[in-house]
């Protein structure tokens, strides 16, 4: 089959591989009909998150029909049209049970290196490098589906592709963001970063009674999108001298009641500050640059929610644990914990109170995802969201 | 298992606990349970092995080090002064591979210590370079300066970890070493109750379920059973074990018979975790690896340190009582380094 393999960073090739099989009871294997590139999969493509080999297989939203199924599932068929969470989860260990999925304890067979750098192991998750597990991903023709049983939702008749592909991941990602965040009626919420994850947390804070939803980036494009798509008032960062007085201005000195970080560890700026991080980066004394989870903490009113569903991958200095501390925020976090967000988002889409196919800008076939990935790294031909038809 | 290693930490029956149970407390306010006594003494027991936490640091500094210089080479040689030839940063990027598969094998204590020592050999190799370097005029000697001060800083601190690792304080964990007799102990929380997990581990025969190093167990004799582990290049180490101790739902202890090549002892607890978190199962294993050829076959057993190969056998086993089976992802389904993509090797279930 084809897929799309991390060679090196900022180096993707379609290759032709072996066909997936089924290695656990509980696999299904699935025909690919779409998948996406992700804003996570940026950070693998730029070389921020350790451990890829050459030759790893990437992607982890995608969809797709059954083709296979392992003796040890039995609510799945050959034929099934389903949507699989990127998180891998066994459905029957503490953390499962309490619908924290995305740390089943169970599906990193890597959990040992995990804990080496992270003090405990998260799941697995597909086409993620080999610290969640070393799993093939589903930028190919077809992918094996481990604890196929739990991990997937199927997709009801009449509904397309582009409808659904997205509840494997942005669209609870962003859900799970405001919802994290507590949302009570008159509370404004301000969201940093408006790629796909960030377009998502707005229009779902509004979804869950937010008065007032500001979002934050620099490409005009993305906060045309934010305020006619997803009705938030924008601010460019790169036309102010200062997010955090205009937040201030626009809460009459309150600040955002939350603060949503969907930029993570790749945050950029202009300035001091930038220099600073790269700097420091350079100098090997941290990893990441927490520039946007900065301006969020210092931004945030007294006792409001900083929600951080943007991902980070090592070390970042100048953490402001000052404020978090003295004006008691909450810090909220996590990579989704999809399966818990499945069904019910499915049920917003069919009764309309969300049309996720507004972020959609290109549909490449399979072949094309190295240019993809370029094209949504260096946002490119107003990219928002890169579709790929395998 | 060796009269050193206490077996009678008592369990189930906490009298006499409950005076430590903090007398702050109120008598009406004191936790319903009986005692944290029996946790106490795994607290006391416990020491740790000194440098890690050293060793943990510079493992993640490793990391950040060696991700910079792979992911950034010209940044990296501008910083430290080194003129951006294709060469130079060919060079950084090699130098940070080192540094970063360093971080690794520190962090996953693929035999720490020793990791440690090739960090400080890396480190003297990057004092070399950046020698020859400020040695070339063409190159900026303050800024090679500031990053030999700089990684000076860090070869101290490698040489001190490094120090601290190989001279490890005495613990229970590494007592008996100096006899050759290895000693380690790990624990994990299993989603089931302790009957459930006593069972399937008293059934020996399903020991090689979760321990993917041993071929096979079979039961010889009410006490005895014969037990058959894989070895590289397609041979076996074989040995009779016998059973000391055997409490239904709590406890089972067995060592190896006198007259077997390689000793080895072990005891598995299990014992009700708080609320309904299922069962704490603990192992401490010991075992002495036989000198000679049969010697280093035992050792390729253990290869990847005698602690992390319990860990693994732990975590499989709870997968087994939890999920039913073991799960492989396409890179962890063969031994080594693979990258996660599918093979063509045919699969055994
Ligand atoms: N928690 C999860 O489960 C989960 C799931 C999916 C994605 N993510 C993460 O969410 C983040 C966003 O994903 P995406 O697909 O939207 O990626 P993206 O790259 O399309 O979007 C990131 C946006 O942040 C903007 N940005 C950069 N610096 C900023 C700053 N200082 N202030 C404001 N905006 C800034 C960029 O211009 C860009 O538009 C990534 O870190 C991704 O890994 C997390
Ligand atoms: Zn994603
Ligand atoms: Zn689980």
């Amino acid at each position: 089959m084809k897929a799309t393999c991390w060679v090196a960073p900022k180096k993707m090739e379609v290759r032709e591989v072996p066909d997936p099989k089924i290695l656990n009871k509980r696999d299904a294997i699935v025909k690919i009909s779409s998948t996406a590139i992700c804003g996570s999969d940026l950070h693998l493509y730029n070389g921020f998150l350790p451990m890829m080999e050459p030759g790893d297989i990437m992607g982890h939203e995608f969809m797709g029909e059954v083709v296979e199924v392992g003796s040890g599932v039995d609510n799945l068929k050959v034929g099934d049209r389903i949507v699989v969470p990127f998180p891998i989860a066994c459905g029957d260990c503490g953390a499962c049970k309490a619908g924290a999925f995305s740390l089943c304890e169970n599906s990193n067979p890597n959990a040992y290196i995990a804990e080496k750098l992270l003090g405990h192991s998260p799941s697995g998750i597909f086409g993620y490098s080999h610290l969640t597990g070393g799993f093939a991903g589903g930028q190919a023709e077809y992918a094996r589906v481990p604890y196929a049983d739990i991990g997937h939702i199927k997709v009801p008749e009449g509904m397309t592709d582009e409808q659904v592909l997205f509840l494997s991941d942005i669209l609870p990602t962003g859900y799970m963001g405001a919802e994290m965040c507590g949302i009570k009626p008159g509370d404004t919420v301000a969201v940093w970063g408006c790629g796909p994850v960030g377009q998502f947390a707005i229009a779902s804070a509004y979804l869950l009674g937010a008065e007032r939803v500001i979002a934050i980036d620099r490409f005009k494009y993305r906060l045309d999108m934010a305020r006619e798509k997803a009705g938030a008032i924008t601010i460019n960062y790169e036309e102010v001298d200062s997010v955090q007085d205009v937040l201030m201005d626009l809460t009459a000195g309150r600040g955002p009641d939350h603060c949503i970080d969907a930029v993570g560890a790749e945050g950029h700026s202009h300035g001091v500050l930038y220099m600073h991080d790269r700097m420091k980066q350079a100098l090997r004394m941290q990893t990441d640059r927490p520039i946007a989870l900065r301006e969020a903490i210092l931004s945030c009113r007294n006792g409001g929610t900083v929600s951080v569903v943007g991902v980070y991958a090592g070390l970042i200095d100048k953490f402001p644990m000052n404020a978090v501390m003295n004006r008691s925020l909450t810090i909220k976090t996590g990579q989704c914990h999809v399966h818990r967000y499945m069904k019910p988002l499915l049920e917003r889409i069919q009764r309309g109170d969300i049309d996720p196919t507004f972020i959609i800008t290109h549909t490449m076939p399979l072949d094309q995802a190295p240019e993809g990935y370029r094209m949504f790294n260096n946002k490119e031909d107003h990219c928002e969201k890169v579709v790929l038809k395998a | 298992m060796g009269a050193s290693i206490e077996t009678s930490t008592n369990t189930m029956n906490g009298d006499g606990g409950s005076a430590a149970i903090g007398t702050a407390i109120g008598e009406q306010a004191r936790p319903r349970v009986s005692t944290t006594a029996r946790y106490q003494r795994i607290a006391n027991a416990d020491r740790g092995t000194g440098g890690e936490s050293l060793a943990n640091f510079l493992g993640v500094f490793s990391l950040g080090l060696g991700l910079a210089q792979m992911i950034a080479p010209e940044g990296m040689s501008k910083l430290v002064g080194i003129k951006d030839a294709e060469g130079n940063r060919g060079l950084m990027r090699a130098l940070g591979a080192r540094e970063f598969s360093n971080g690794i094998a520190i962090l996953s204590r693929q035999q720490p210590e020793k990791a440690m020592w090739s960090r400080v050999a890396g480190d003297a190799i990057d004092l070399a370079l950046l020698g020859k370097v400020m040695a070339n005029p063409e190159n900026s000697r303050s800024r090679a300066l500031f990053a030999t001060a700089n990684v000076l800083a860090v070869t101290a601190l490698d040489v001190m970890a490094a120090r601290t690792l190989s001279m490890q304080p005495r613990t229970v964990a590494n007592e008996g070493a100096d006899k050759g007799i290895i000693r380690t102990k790990r624990s994990i929380t299993v989603g089931k109750s302790p009957e459930e997990c006593y069972a399937f581990w008293r059934n020996f025969e399903n020991l090689p379920q979760f321990m993917r190093h041993l071929e096979s167990v079979t039961v010889t004799g009410e006490r005895r059973s014969h037990w058959k582990a894989k070895a590289p290049a397609g041979q076996t180490v074989e040995w009779d074990a016998e059973t000391l101790e055997d409490r239904p739902n709590e406890l089972i202890s067995w060592r190896s018979t006198e007259d077997a090549d390689v000793y080895n002892a072990g005891t598995v607890r299990f014992q009700k975790a708080p609320g309904d978190r299922g069962t704490e199962v603990r192992v401490e294993l010991e075992y002495k690896p036989p000198l000679g050829k049969l010697g280093s076959k035992v050792a390729m057993l253990w290869r990847e340190e005698p602690g992390q190969q319990v860990m693994d056998d732990l975590r499989h086993f709870k997968q087994v009582m939890e999920t039913g089976e073991i799960l492989f992802s396409d890179a962890t389904k063969q031994r080594g380094m693979h990258p996660a993509q599918p093979d063509d090797k045919p699969v055994e279930l």
